[in-house]
């Protein structure tokens, strides 16, 4: 996906409200200081030289969130630790499972894998982010998953709704082997290829009736 | 009428909170002043701890503090402890630090020295049984009574191992039925094979992280584990403490299969650490740990003899299962012999078997344990018997399937019911087995086809639990649930029955679950595919309980006799007119009346453990709590029935698996599109372990090589059939009040023998006996290669 059809895309899901939300948001929600369950003062320790936090701003979710970060801090322990976004899972921390998967400028990405410096000035969805930020409805990836009733104990579900996000966007009329390649960077342990792949192709098949 | 709710598709109630990130796993929760521990692992299979040098590593700033291994439950005997200086696998935690941050915690791992004295130590099994061969405890390789001690085999024994066969020593456990060597006698087919089955990781999804800390002198532990209620009590007993005195959360599991049964090990670290320093401590495991930590599947290293009539009747089976322990045992081998026996009927059969200590990562129930591995092993061995006998290999597993009536093992245990040869039947109509046996090792081009049948059974159910359930004031059910939330769904679909019997629709019922101090009755374990069996008779108990109580408050406000009455949609009326009343008003009548309608009064026979549950929900409204009286025979077993089609690359020994079948004998449907999942994810299970997944040591220092994910690796999308089929026979087993067993463990052995059996035809009824089956290891065969290992050898890459 280039440059422009990216912003084309998030400009369809973001709009000028949600933006403006946001940045109403940051307000409330920016915690600079620590991580966000509040530990004494200490985090950015010297442990390695250089290692001292930075003042950045994301773009998570359509907010801006400032956060301090530091220099190797992957995107997954950032958005879990700092930002409470949770909904985004550590399987591996090495980009074996695809559970950490977010969407960076709409293209699917293991955020265990990408450093928190590398996103800045790049629009970052998790699964937080899916939902209409206005009514709380459900995207039609999740309304698909619901409807096939998908998953088992679901630790890797968001790394693949994400996944399914990206690929109904890229095409939205995917044949089952398509699927399979758009979303075999995940991994389930459970084994529920089948319910999933009935879940892709049930979002596609809503993707393209709106 | 309310709807029928056994049977139907009704996605779980927490669903949505899985796919919007609101599902909170243990790792997801935080605490006001949390802080991380970091685990030291041992870096030698086998060693003691001399001395530990922290003093740098606690001059860090921002590290609390260290815990070690005296500070934390020590058993005699090869039993785990959390900590230990005497680590018998390499990967073994020694210590942890807690610190501000993770970083920081991890930077001070390496600051740490420890002074480690080499021990012997042993990783094949074989090994330890050679004469003057190495020890995985310092006081020998068995423990029986309290003790230690060093079984050898002889040096004629292992004239046999040496020359690639398996010797039949002394083994631990010895039994036979019928008259083997007189049924060998009278076979006309007899095969003998050496088989190894390697052993693999359960790797869930979700490492086994947890958190911890204390308030007011009551823990709060957050957990990843399979079941609940049990698991508190198995921290509780780690603890040594007052089960009463924690709040015990578990609310979702990313996965067990068997190595989260009752939590794990690490569970007392935060909990023991976040009361030394008074702070909230998160111990986040990484997949690296997890590898470690996590569990495994044990191999088995065994001798098979089988006896076959011209007809293919299996008469004689001889069994012999050197089993791959790790440090702390498992008791695979054992289920696998009698499963062998349920399976082909023999008749006359020995099973020897011995379990032996390695100093490999520990050891555990899998999906499925011994059943899954057995069946893997057995299965291309009836598909060669068949072709040997030109016997159809659907027609050869058909005779020996059991009926209801069997008995096996060496106590001639017995089942509530068996529907297996129509779990066969069912499945060869989805596959078009007759269709699919005319492509049966025909070769297009660079690729055979095979085709093959995994039969596999295994436990399903248990008895004697405590449902219990409030109808409050809001007028709707809520069904307390002790057991574990990992995936299967049996949260909310064991709670159907109660539903049922009280004629409410499903949006007016509520699951209460995973967090303690919400009040969770005595519950199986959430192993062993016991749940549905076991908690659909105890709701429907308690279920049972709540609608003769709610009779009886409508009688005594409206009149007449209790039986007089009837429920539906949330209403309890007299037949024939005269009245009706809301469940709503019922609960505010129940709390009234008190006694036993809202709990004050408990059932005599419902469990100590329930009681304290119980208490927590007094006056909340009506309660049915009962006891599962049921009561049933035999013991309860599953089926699956696995069929495959697979194209083996003869240039490259790659198996691109075509089409996969699975269906299962497991009585009543209660949740078809969540069983469906149930019987193929096992299968995909049971594929990985045919196919990818095992360990594999460096000899020399014993480490392993293959381990994490991606050198071991689960089954991918794309490594599986991209549209497979599943069933059900769905005849209700007799002995039980809604008809339903487990299905949790038997796909696997079912994925996994279809795979092995479908390889065994396509290479013409040349059977490699061993798994996984790795290309190298089909390519070598086919171009007539020696494989580079001896065919006894255990973690082979």
């Amino acid at each position: 996906m280039g440059d422009a059809e990216s912003v084309a895309v998030l400009d369809k899901k973001y709009t000028r409200r949600t933006f403006i939300k946001g940045v109403i948001a940051v307000g409330a929600t920016a915690s600079t200081a620590n991580y966000f369950i509040g530990g004494a003062g200490t985090l950015g320790a010297q442990t390695m030289p250089g290692a001292a936090e930075r003042l950045v701003t994301l773009n998570i979710n359509g907010q801006q969130r400032p956060v301090d970060v530091l220099p190797n801090e992957t995107l997954a322990m950032t958005l879990r630790y700092r930002l409470n976004l949770t909904g985004t899972k550590l399987g591996c921390d090495r980009a074996e499972c695809g559970a950490c998967t977010v969407l960076v400028d709409g293209v699917n990405q293991y955020s265990c894998s990408m450093l928190t410096h590398q996103v800045r000035g790049r629009a970052v969805t998790t699964i937080e982010g899916l939902e209409n930020s206005d009514t709380g409805e459900l995207s039609l990836v999740q309304q698909a998953v619901v409807d096939e009733g998908g998953f088992q104990c679901a630790f890797c579900a968001p790394g693949f709704i994400m996944s399914m996000t990206a690929l109904v966007e890229d095409n939205p009329n995917p044949t089952r082997e398509e699927c399979a390649h758009a979303l075999s960077g995940n991994l389930c342990r459970c084994g529920d290829y089948q319910k999933i792949l009935n879940c892709a192709m049930r979002a596609a098949e809503l993707t393209r009736s709106v | 009428m309310a709807e029928k709710l056994i049977g139907t598709d009704i996605a779980p109630p927490d669903l949505v909170a899985k796919i919007t990130g609101r599902a909170r796993y243990a790792e997801d929760f935080r605490r006001e002043g949390m802080v991380f521990a970091k685990l030291l692992l041992s870096t030698m299979p086998h060693a003691r701890v001399r001395g530990i040098d922290a003093s740098r590593a606690l001059e860090l700033p921002g590290v609390i503090d260290i815990l070690r291994a005296d500070e934390v439950r020590q058993r005699e005997g090869p039993r785990e402890a959390a900590l230990t200086n005497e680590p018998k696998y390499e990967g073994e935690a020694i210590l942890a630090v807690a610190a501000e941050t993770e970083e920081i915690a991890a930077s001070a791992i390496e600051l740490i020295e420890v002074d480690y004295e080499p021990l012997p130590f042993v990783l094949d099994p074989l090994d330890s049984l050679r004469p003057g061969g190495p020890n995985a405890y310092e006081g020998g390789n068995i423990f029986s009574q309290g003790e230690f001690g060093d079984l050898k085999w002889t040096e004629e024994d292992f004239v046999e191992v040496d020359a690639g066969r398996m010797p039949n020593g002394e083994a631990s456990v010895d039994w036979t039925k019928g008259d083997p060597e007189a049924a060998f006698a009278e076979s006309d087919l007899i095969l003998e094979e050496t088989i190894v089955h390697q052993s693999l990781s359960h790797h869930p999804m979700e490492p086994r992280s947890n958190m911890a800390y204390w308030e007011n002198g009551r823990l709060f532990a957050f957990v990843s584990t399979q079941s609940t209620q049990s698991t508190k009590f198995a921290l509780a007993g780690a603890m040594e403490m007052d089960p009463e005195d924690m709040t015990f959360v578990a609310e979702y599991c990313g996965g067990g299969f068997g190595s989260k049964i009752s939590g794990a090990p690490v569970m007392e670290i935060p909990a023991r650490f976040s009361r030394k320093i008074g702070r909230p401590v998160m111990l986040r495991i990484t997949r690296y740990e997890e590898n470690y930590l996590g569990r495994a599947r044990p191999g088995f290293q065994s001798w098979l003899k089988m006896g076959f009539k011209a007809d293919g009747e299996c008469n004689a089976i001889d069994l012999y299962i050197v089993q791959e322990s790790g440090p702390y045992g498992s008791g695979d081998f054992n289920s696998a012999g009698m499963i062998a026996d349920l399976v082909y009927t023999p008749q006359n059969m020995r099973f020897r078997g011995i379990p032996m200590y390695t100093n490999t990562p520990p050891k555990a129930a899998q999906r499925g344990p011994g059943g899954a591995q057995i069946v893997t092993m057995m299965e291309p061995i009836i598909t060669k018997a068949a072709i040997e006998l030109g016997i159809d290999a659907l027609e050869i597993r058909r005779i020996n399937a059991p009926d209801p009536d069997v008995e096996f093992g060496p106590r001639g245990s017995t089942l509530t019911s068996v529907f297996a040869k129509e779990a066969l039947e069912l499945g060869a109509e989805l596959f078009d087995w007759e269709g699919k046996k005319a492509l049966s090792q025909q070769r297009v081009g660079t690729k055979v086809t095979g085709i093959g049948i995994g039969l596999s059974p295994y436990t399903a159910g248990s008895r004697g639990y405590d449902g219990m359930m409030v109808i409050r004031p809001d007028g709707k059910l809520w069904v307390h649930q002790g057991i574990g939330n990992l995936g299967t769904h049996s949260i909310a679909d064991t709670a159907r029955p109660a539903a049922e019997i009280l004629g409410l629709n499903w949006d007016q019922v509520e699951i209460v679950w995973g967090d303690s101090s919400l009040g969770l009755p005595r519950s199986s374990v959430q192993a062993g595919s016991q749940t549905t069996h076991a908690h659909t008779r105890a709701n429907h108990a308690a279920g049972m309980d709540a609608r003769r109580k709610v009779q009886e408050v409508a009688a005594r406000r409206l009149g007449g006799s209790a039986s007089d009455y009837d429920m539906d949609n949330g209403r309890v009326f007299r037949r024939g007119g005269g009245g009706s009343m809301t469940f709503a008003q019922v609960a505010e009548a129940a709390i009234e009346m008190g006694g036993e309608y809202d709990g004050h009064v408990l059932p005599e026979d419902i469990h100590e453990r329930t009681v304290p549950a119980a208490q927590l929900l007094v006056g909340q409204g009506l309660m049915g709590i009962a006891r599962d009286n049921y009561g049933g025979q035999g013991g309860v077993y599953s089926w699956v029935a696995g069929f495959a089609m697979i194209e083996l690359d003869v240039e490259t020994g790659v198996v691109d698996i075509k089409e996969y079948v699975g269906v299962t004998d497991c009585g009543t449907v209660i949740h078809p599109r969540s069983l469906g999942a149930q019987v193929l994810g096992g299968s995909v299970q049971g594929m990985g372990m045919a196919m990818t997944q095992r360990w594999v040591f460096d000899p020399k220092w014993g480490v392993p090589f293959a381990n994490r994910l991606y050198t071991a690796r689960p089954p991918g999308m794309l490594d599986v059939p991209i549209d497979m089929k599943w069933g059900a026979v769905g005849i209700a087993d007799p002995q039980t009040p809604v008809g339903a067993k487990g299905i949790g463990e038997p796909p696997v052995g079912a994925g996994g023998g279809a795979l092995t059996s479908a390889v065994v035809d396509a290479l013409g009824g040349k059977c490699l006996c061993r798994t996984p089956l790795t290309p190298d290891i089909i390519l070598a065969e086919l171009e007539g290669r020696e494989q580079p290992f001896g065919p006894l050898d255990q973690h082979v890459g």
